[in-house]
């Protein structure tokens, strides 16, 4: 069943669409909300169910956004070009009053990577496209001038944003609050980075959150796109509401029970580089140091200086971020949230600046501009040792000193990357053209695996994280299957408990680890599909909810029944199909690889454990070999026809929505 | 003794999961412009305040009221609605003072905070404590030490020069 009409549709309370709106006797919402078509190009706009089935394979949120993405994208398309989708998918369990239930996932081509672009987001953006009538956005095409999408009650507009052109992050979310004179709109949105095509530009939401990492924000500014509003009144009905209620409740203290929480609800995820700068686990001067010295006003402590209170996302108890005011220096007032660990390191540990100050502004202007603060921190971080080495020179720079620690080249090296403007043009595209356009051998000081720059985090002591980074479907990516819990010197028997294999408790071993990476893979797939936040699974905690309190939520929620290994085959398809949509764009084994340094420098300082550590090459390809076969891919990383049949992917594309 | 819902807007981390379980509690479904109780924004500058009938002591609701449907529960202290006598005038909307009183995108009646019959779910769901369920007494109790706390600091720093 489909209608088509152009820039608007029926009224999901008439009789023409009784999938959607009101209560459908015995079923919950999730079977209600549909999935629409949105062709820029054309203007039109089509609106369909999303088949029970495919929920059952995919559930929602990223996972059919990769099914999305690998059925309707074309192979090996420029990224920036017309063709490319861009994929809005809301979790499954989007509305309960738990675990940071607001999540959003948003899927293209990576115009930085060529892989798989995905991002996922949290704030209040999600739970008011689905109250709106909609899980799932599929966006193609390229409108003629700057446009924004406005989703209300089943219906969508395309709507003129020439208004809204050239204005920031935060302005453009006002504008659009005041011009439908409503409070309650909800928008993705993208800064100057975006509408400039740097190919690291996010999609924000709300003050922080920001739908990072793979250019989501690029894909929006090359459409025309200059956000997406949505504002719903449509009930988000679940199979079985007072037991969701007691349950949620029994979720909440379960995850707040556990000291993770406990010390992200007062600190934020600043509070690992408290742990991470004393034991050597941390990457300073790009990746000369593994100590940050004399940071200690890094230290999360020194919030109390800025903070009025946290902030949570939508449906969290945990409230991780900081509401912080800076009322001196020359970019003052500012009133922002954060900042994450992410940003400490990009603008802080990277790049020798020692001071919360710093942090908090560079905090603010890529939130401000739309702007990836990992993948700005991390070129920064290589250009100044390009500069110390003297492979660039105050010429390749216009004048700018990259020196280490030079906080007013940092402002305006991220100003000019945002605006493609002197020496940030060269780096506005990422790594690979970087290192085309500057040459000599700049590429050995590039941490950055498939084109995408690594977490501050060091992990030449860590095979378990190494691998983590090097097999990423994203890139250099920590958020895909970062195994944290290793780090923790938890007993064997508690590993194994986790994991169901005998893993090593020490984590400078090679023993279990690619077991280990493949089982967070399917978690965290899981996680992105429900929608829910990953701090609140087994990331930081091993007494956070993982797949028994998963199944039992989508019963509560859908009424689905899906077991333990269900949800843990679920999780295996989504990084499957991820694989297959690389293979199909030309990737392969020789890019699930680290960069020389982890093999031939080793961290100088850190703990003993931690002291003197690099990743060795053959202990690193044979796990990488166990880690394919884990997967039942060949030697090449390629699934075998069998593990295809066993996922049901030996039909895919095919095209069921 | 008489109980209060007490709103602290400082400690308020704008979740939102109180309007979610409002909603769910009362209506069945997830749908926050049908919840009795709303939190209130202002994005940019980070303030968040939560807004909820505070079961005045001369309810205005109950005055204007042309159906008498709004009368006090002894137990719990909640001006309830009626909806067998309510008619949908919508004057309480007007009248209430905090825009405590909502109207109900479904049915068009009049929702306002009924104190879940004495056991306030959003108070439950309230991580921070923004929202807490507190004997009058404690209620001065609490503000009063607040506010001393804040003289203290002064005098400290009087001390100190």
């Amino acid at each position: 069943m489909q209608d088509t009409i152009p820039h608007l549709m029926a009224s999901p309370r008439s009789a023409k669409n009784p999938w959607l709106g009101k209560r459908v006797v015995d079923e919950s919402m999730v079977w209600t909300r549909k999935v629409a078509y949105i062709d820029l190009t054309q203007g039109t706009i089509i609106a369909k169910p999303i088949p029970k089935d495919l929920r059952r394979l995919y559930l929602g949120g990223r996972g059919i956004d990769m099914y999305l993405l690998y059925n309707h994208l074309e192979a090996r398309i420029n990224p920036l070009s017309p063709q490319n989708i861009l994929l809005i998918g809301v979790g499954m369990l989007c509305g309960i009053p738990a675990l940071g239930s607001g999540r959003c996932d948003i899927a293209a081509k990576s115009p930085l990577t060529g892989a798989v672009g995905d991002s996922n987001i949290g704030g209040f953006f999600a739970p008011e496209l689905r109250l709106a009538g909609f899980d799932h956005l599929v966006i193609t095409g390229k409108a003629e001038k700057p446009s924004y999408l406005w989703v209300n009650d089943g219906q969508i507009e395309i709507r003129d944003a020439t208004h809204l052109w050239e204005k920031d992050t935060f302005e453009t979310q006002d504008i659009i609050r005041d011009d439908a004179e409503d409070d309650e709109v909800k928008s993705l949105v993208i800064g100057i980075a975006g509408e400039k095509q740097v190919r690291f530009a996010n999609i924000r939401t709300g003050m922080k959150n920001a739908a990072g990492r793979t250019g989501m924000g690029c894909i929006m500014g090359a459409k025309n796109l200059k956000a997406i509003a949505a504002r719903g009144t449509l009930d988000i009905e679940f199979a079985h509401p007072d037991e969701l209620i007691e349950y949620s409740l029994e979720m909440n203290d379960k995850i707040l029970n556990t000291r993770w929480a406990k010390a992200q609800s007062r600190w934020g995820t600043l509070i690992i580089y408290s742990n991470t700068n004393t034991t050597g686990l941390i990457r300073t001067r790009n990746f000369q140091r593994n100590r940050l010295e004399n940071g200690e006003d890094l230290e999360p402590e020194s919030m109390d200086r800025y903070t009025i209170g946290m902030s949570g996302c939508y449906g969290c108890s945990v409230h991780c971020r900081h509401r912080y005011v800076l009322k001196e220096g020359p970019y003052a007032p500012i009133f922002g949230e954060g900042p994450e660990y992410t940003s400490l390191g990009a603008f802080g540990t990277m790049v020798d600046c020692k001071k919360m100050d710093t942090i908090l502004v560079a905090n603010h202007l890529v939130n401000k501009y739309g702007l990836d603060t990992l993948e700005t921190g991390g070129l920064i971080a290589w250009a100044m040792e390009l500069y110390e080495k003297g492979i660039i020179n105050k010429q390749d720079t216009a004048g700018l000193e990259l020196t280490w620690g030079n906080e007013d080249a940092l402002f305006k090296l991220i100003k000019q990357i945002a605006h493609r403007e002197g020496f940030g043009s060269t780096l506005a595209d990422g790594f690979k053209p970087a290192i085309t356009a500057i040459g000599k051998d700049s590429a050995s000081y590039a941490i950055q695996i498939k084109g995408m720059s690594n977490l501050h985090s060091d992990e030449r002591p860590t095979p378990s994280l190494a691998l983590n980074i090097a097999t990423s479907t994203r890139g250099a990516d920590h958020l895909r299957s970062r195994p944290a819990i290793d780090l923790y010197g938890l007993p064997e028997e508690l590993l194994e408990e986790i994991y169901g294999v005998p893993v090593s408790a020490d984590y400078t071993s090679y023993e279990g680890k690619a077991h280990m990476v493949a089982w967070q893979e399917r978690l965290y797939a899981v996680t992105d599909s429900i929608g829910i936040c990953k701090f609140q699974t087994v990331f930081c905690s091993v007494n956070a909810p993982k797949w028994d309190e998963f199944s039992k939520l989508i019963y509560l929620t859908t009424d689905l029944q899906l077991s333990e290994d269900q949800l843990m085959q679920v999780g295996e398809r989504i990084y499957t199909i991820e694989r297959l949509f690389n293979l199909r764009e030309g990737f392969s084994r020789k890019d699930d690889w680290l960069p020389d340094r982890y093999f031939d420098e080793a961290t100088p300082i850190g703990l003993p454990i931690a002291k003197g550590k690099k990743i060795n090459r053959e202990r690193f390809k044979k796990m990488l070999d166990e880690y394919y076969l884990l997967h039942g891919w060949d030697e090449n990383g390629v699934p075998k026809k069998e593990t295809l049949e066993k996922l049901n992917l030996d039909q895919e594309p095919s095209h069921q929505v | 003794m008489q109980k209060i819902l007490f709103i602290d807007p400082e400690k308020c981390s704008g979740c939102r999961n109180c309007e979610i379980v409002c909603s769910l509690h009362h209506e069945k479904v997830c749908n926050p412009n049908r919840a009795r109780i709303h939190t209130v924004k202002w994005e940019t500058s980070g303030l968040y305040v939560p807004m909820v009938c505070q079961q005045c002591e001369t309810p205005l609701c109950e005055v204007v009221c042309p159906m008498h449907a709004l009368k006090r529960d002894d137990k719990t202290g909640a001006v309830l609605v009626d909806y067998d006598l309510c008619v949908g005038c919508r004057l309480c909307v007007v009248f209430c003072p905090l825009g405590g009183i909502n109207v109900d995108t479904e049915s068009s009646k009049v929702l306002k905070c009924d104190l879940c019959d004495g056991n306030p779910l959003c108070v439950k769901f309230c991580e921070p404590q923004a929202l807490r369920y507190l004997d009058a007494t404690a209620v001065n109790l609490k503000k009063r030490r607040a506010a001393a706390e804040k003289l203290s600091d002064l005098m400290k720093r009087m001390v100190q020069v």
